[in-house]
């Protein structure tokens, strides 16, 4: 009996064991996931903990998202017209892409920085560079819109741009293409020698945040690719990686290849910044617009500047030096402490990490292994912190978690490895899906990172969601990195192809969002800010008429005298001063745009009527119950009529 | 007697607290204002809680066919008010004060509460009719009609006091700080009454 006994306690605690085991083993795997959609999963009502702003590549613009949900907030035009709400169409911002090459409707945005104080982010501001037709903008982060746009000349692909010095002294803007300066007509096999390359150093206002071109540092022919700010300890220089120090004009992929070490400039622009202070260097004949949109007159204008300072580094001596890199190194990233320089080459096994206080050591003794065109070169081996060995393959990015660890993206391998600063031991590796270009960790760029989030944008488009054709939308990955070992918890698609993103504890910006504009401080000159003020002037050919909108309804809503060959400028006031309650107006045969007019601002569409008739115009953003009664009419007579321009509201 | 003096002059001058915060405040939250729109009532005029409050809760009562909310200078109460409030503070603080020399009875106190009370009756109950006037007296060419089940018009009465849902809108009304400084300011004027009353209780005892 009593064996009986036992031996059923045993069959029990076996089948207890085994069963446990079995739930443990399918439990894991549920209870792994439910813990990582809870990490991601912001309930309705309750906000992001962080903002990330990510590039819109050739969208033009940047994308405001949410993390760690993934969710998008909102895409802001910067160098792209927007149908959706009227920029780069309306008479007030079409001045904001004005350009030497004339208005240009679109760019390709790479990288966006965010205003820092003391190594620190601010959140006053973020910058993103155009790439292709070179260009720096400013985006407000109380407006959430495009306040600055300055163009860069001598510069031909703005790609090592747009990133911060730690006060947010220059935003500086590296040309990728080396150029003639000035442009002229030559030979492209003269490359060698001829052209040049120009790293800009924009000066941002400390409190408007307005940007001027302080000064340019000519470079050797070389393509400078990426960049990053010393900081800490380095702050005052700047490094940017080279490619093409071969300084081939055609084939690149093969003859820009062939050296074996390619280099990172180190620029010590303090050095230059005081060189100029006192009279250095030489103002050159240039053209280039600075585009600033005012908040009071809700305009922008546009001004053409004639001459740029330019500075000759082989005529400011220890200003400038290059640290042999290996092959053609991509991203140059460099650890909070402002001590660790990663230069990123993307064709080589390694990851080679500079010291900045070798360098410092190197270039005080002197250890010179040549020069190029007058810049010293120092001996890799003087300046080599060390390298990761063998991490994968195509290294691209790093960011730093602040706790001294690096995160470094590799292309060709696809994933994301973590290591350790100092000992170069790997940590971790996890895969992205698929081909990641660059990654973001929250201040990754500055001297404290918020090192809980790391997100991954991905380069091919090919992705794991439902497919939608052959053309889509990028993905990213998004990683909780507070532990050990990287967590993959959510993927989530991004706009464009997003090169660079940066991102930011929400508590620092979100109190200061804006919510209205307020119509009591409206300066834009051709304002109606009452029914008393509306009214329809003509002046020759053209048609001014001066609108309200509030809801709901349009004032003047019927307007007469209008002819065929008329210009018709609809400047609209919207009337509210309550949060989110922005109106729209589109007009039928409109060769432009619709408008979107938050409260307060006054924005202004044209109109060329080419026909006779009556033709109406409506508010495009559901505002209201009587959204629907919100709209017009325009009568369009022949244009030898003689019918006197009138204009009403309400009379029957 | 002393102690009812101070006292009483403490209470009657708490009065003048509403000569800087509103006696009484309206909120109204709906499921497109998760940050509600409000109006503080002052003595002497209506003001919005945040800066455009009252323009947007005109803007939407317009649709109902409301009439604006009322600017100081179109109503009596506004001008009337201020002036009952500082005269009952002065008069209060002055009963105080003789009856802290006692060149007074305390019990004129009682007879300040007594009309403080009346008065403050009367205000509530014009209050009250204002309230219902707004609330009901509707524009006829209203964009948005509603009606009562049995065909009446539907008031927009905001509560004088407590919750109550108004179409889309959930609205609060309660006392603001003057108006609580108003009720421990009269509270204190009983309690200024009872020592007074007990002071001299003893004192005929004895
Ligand atoms: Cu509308």
């Amino acid at each position: 009996m009593k064996n009986i006994f036992k031996l059923s306690i045993g069959f029990l605690m076996a089948a207890v064991a085994f069963t446990s085991c079995n739930d443990q083993k399918s439990g894991q795997s549920g209870a792994l996931r439910s813990s990582n959609a809870e990490k991601v999963y912001v309930a309705p009502g309750e906000h992001d903990s962080h903002y990330a702003f990510i590039s819109g590549g050739y969208s033009g613009n940047l994308t405001v998202y949410g993390l760690p949900s993934g969710r998008m907030f909102k895409e802001i035009p910067v160098f792209s017209q927007f149908p959706t709400n009227g920029y780069g169409y309306s008479e007030e911002t079409k001045p904001m892409l004005e350009t030497s090459y004339g208005f240009i409707p679109w760019d390709d945005s790479h990288h966006p920085d965010i205003s820092q104080t003391n190594g620190k982010l601010d959140g006053r501001w973020i910058f993103i560079n155009g790439n292709n037709t070179p260009r720096i903008a400013r985006i407000s982060l109380t407006s959430f819109e495009t306040e600055e746009i300055i163009e860069v000349p001598n510069s031909a692909g703005n790609h090592s741009s747009s990133f911060i010095t730690e006060n947010t002294e220059y935003v500086v803007a590296g040309t990728r293409f080396s150029v003639p300066i000035p442009q002229r007509d030559m030979a492209i096999k003269e490359y060698k020698g001829n052209f040049k390359g120009a790293l800009s150093f924009i000066s941002v206002d400390p409190e408007h945040g307005h940007m001027d071109i302080k000064f340019q540092v000519l470079m050797p022919g070389f393509n400078y690719d990426l960049s990053h700010p010393g900081r800490g300890k380095s702050h005052g220089w700047f490094f940017f990686t080279t490619y093409n120090t071969e300084e081939a004009n055609t084939l690149l992929e093969v003859n820009a290849s062939q050296n074996d070490k390619d280099f990172i400039a180190a620029i010590n622009w303090k050095k230059i910044e005081e060189y100029v202070n006192n009279g250095g260097g030489t103002m050159m004949p240039a053209n280039y617009a600075h585009n600033v949109y005012d908040e009071a007159t809700h305009n922008a204008t546009s001004t053409m500047k004639k001459e740029v300072r330019v500075v000759n580094p082989a005529e400011v001596p220890g200003a400038v030096y290059l640290l042999p890199t290996p092959k053609s190194p991509h991203g140059c990233d460099v650890d909070p402490t402002g001590e660790y320089i990663v230069g990123n080459g993307k064709l080589s096994a390694n990851l080679t990490v500079h010291s900045f206080t070798k360098m410092l050591d190197a270039i005080e003794n002197k250890k010179f292994d040549g020069d190029a065109y007058g810049i010293p070169i120092l001996k890799f081996e003087d300046v080599l912190a060390g390298s990761v060995e063998q991490p994968g393959l195509g290294p691209l990015h790093t960011e730093f978690d602040g706790k001294g660890n690096a995160y470094t993206t590799f292309f060709i391998s696809s994933e994301v490895v973590k290591w350790k600063l100092g000992t170069w031991e790997v940590i971790d590796r996890k895969p992205t899906y698929y081909s990641v270009g660059h990654l973001t960790i929250p201040g990754g760029n500055s001297r404290e990172p918020f090192g809980k989030y790391m997100f991954a944008m991905n380069k091919i488009t090919k992705d794991r969601y439902l497919p939608t054709g052959p053309e889509m939308e990028h993905s990213a990955q998004l990683y909780d990195i507070s532990g050990d070992k990287m967590e993959l918890i959510l993927d989530f698609p991004t706009h464009g192809e997003p090169h660079y993103a940066a991102a930011i504890p929400a508590e620092i910006i979100k109190n200061n969002s804006r919510k209205i504009y307020r119509l009591a401080e409206n300066q834009h000159a051709k304002k109606a800010t009452s029914d008393a003020d509306t009214k329809v002037v003509r002046d020759g050919k053209n048609v001014h008429v001066y609108m309200t909108m509030i809801r709901s309804h349009f004032s003047p809503d019927n307007i007469e005298g209008v002819k065929v060959g008329d210009k018709v400028f609809f400047h609209i006031t919207n009337l509210e001063q309550d949060f989110d309650v922005p109106h729209g107006f589109a007009m039928i045969g409109a060769n432009n745009a619709e408008l979107l007019v938050t409260p307060g601002q006054t924005r202004t569409l044209t109109w060329e009527p080419k026909q006779v008739g009556v033709w109406p115009f409506y508010c495009t953003d559901f505002c209201s119950a009587l959204h629907q009664e919100m709209q017009g009419y325009v009568r369009v007579s022949p244009a030898n009529s003689n019918i006197e321009l009138s204009w009403g509201l309400g009379e029957e | 007697m002393k102690k009812a003096g101070i006292i009483m002059v403490i209470g009657s001058l708490l009065l003048l607290g509403l000569f800087k915060f509103p006696l009484w405040n309206i909120m109204l939250g709906a499921p497109q204002y998760p940050d509600p729109l409000g109006m503080d009532i002052y003595i002497n005029g209506i003001q919005g809680v945040k800066e455009f409050d009252l323009q947007n809760i005109d803007g939407l009562n317009h649709y109902i066919g409301m009439k604006t909310i009322p600017k100081p200078e179109e109503m009596w109460e506004f001008s009337v008010f201020p002036k009952v409030i500082l005269g009952m503070s002065i008069l209060g603080a002055i009963i105080g004060l003789l009856v802290f020399f006692k060149k007074i009875s305390y019990t004129s106190i009682l007879a300040w509460f007594i009309l403080m009370s009346f008065l403050g009756i009367l205000g509530m109950y014009d209050f009250n009719n204002w309230l219902i006037d707004y609330g009901s007296n509707l524009d006829p060419h209203a964009i948005i009609k509603v009606t009562n089940p049995d065909g009446t018009p539907m008031s927009y009465k905001p509560p004088l006091l407590g919750f109550q849902k108004l179409l889309n809108f959930d609205v609060k009304s309660l006392p603001h700080i003057g108006g609580y400084l108003m009720f421990v300011g009269m509270a204190l004027t009983l309690v200024a009454f009872w020592i007074g009353r007990k002071a001299s209780v003893r004192k005929t005892t004895q």
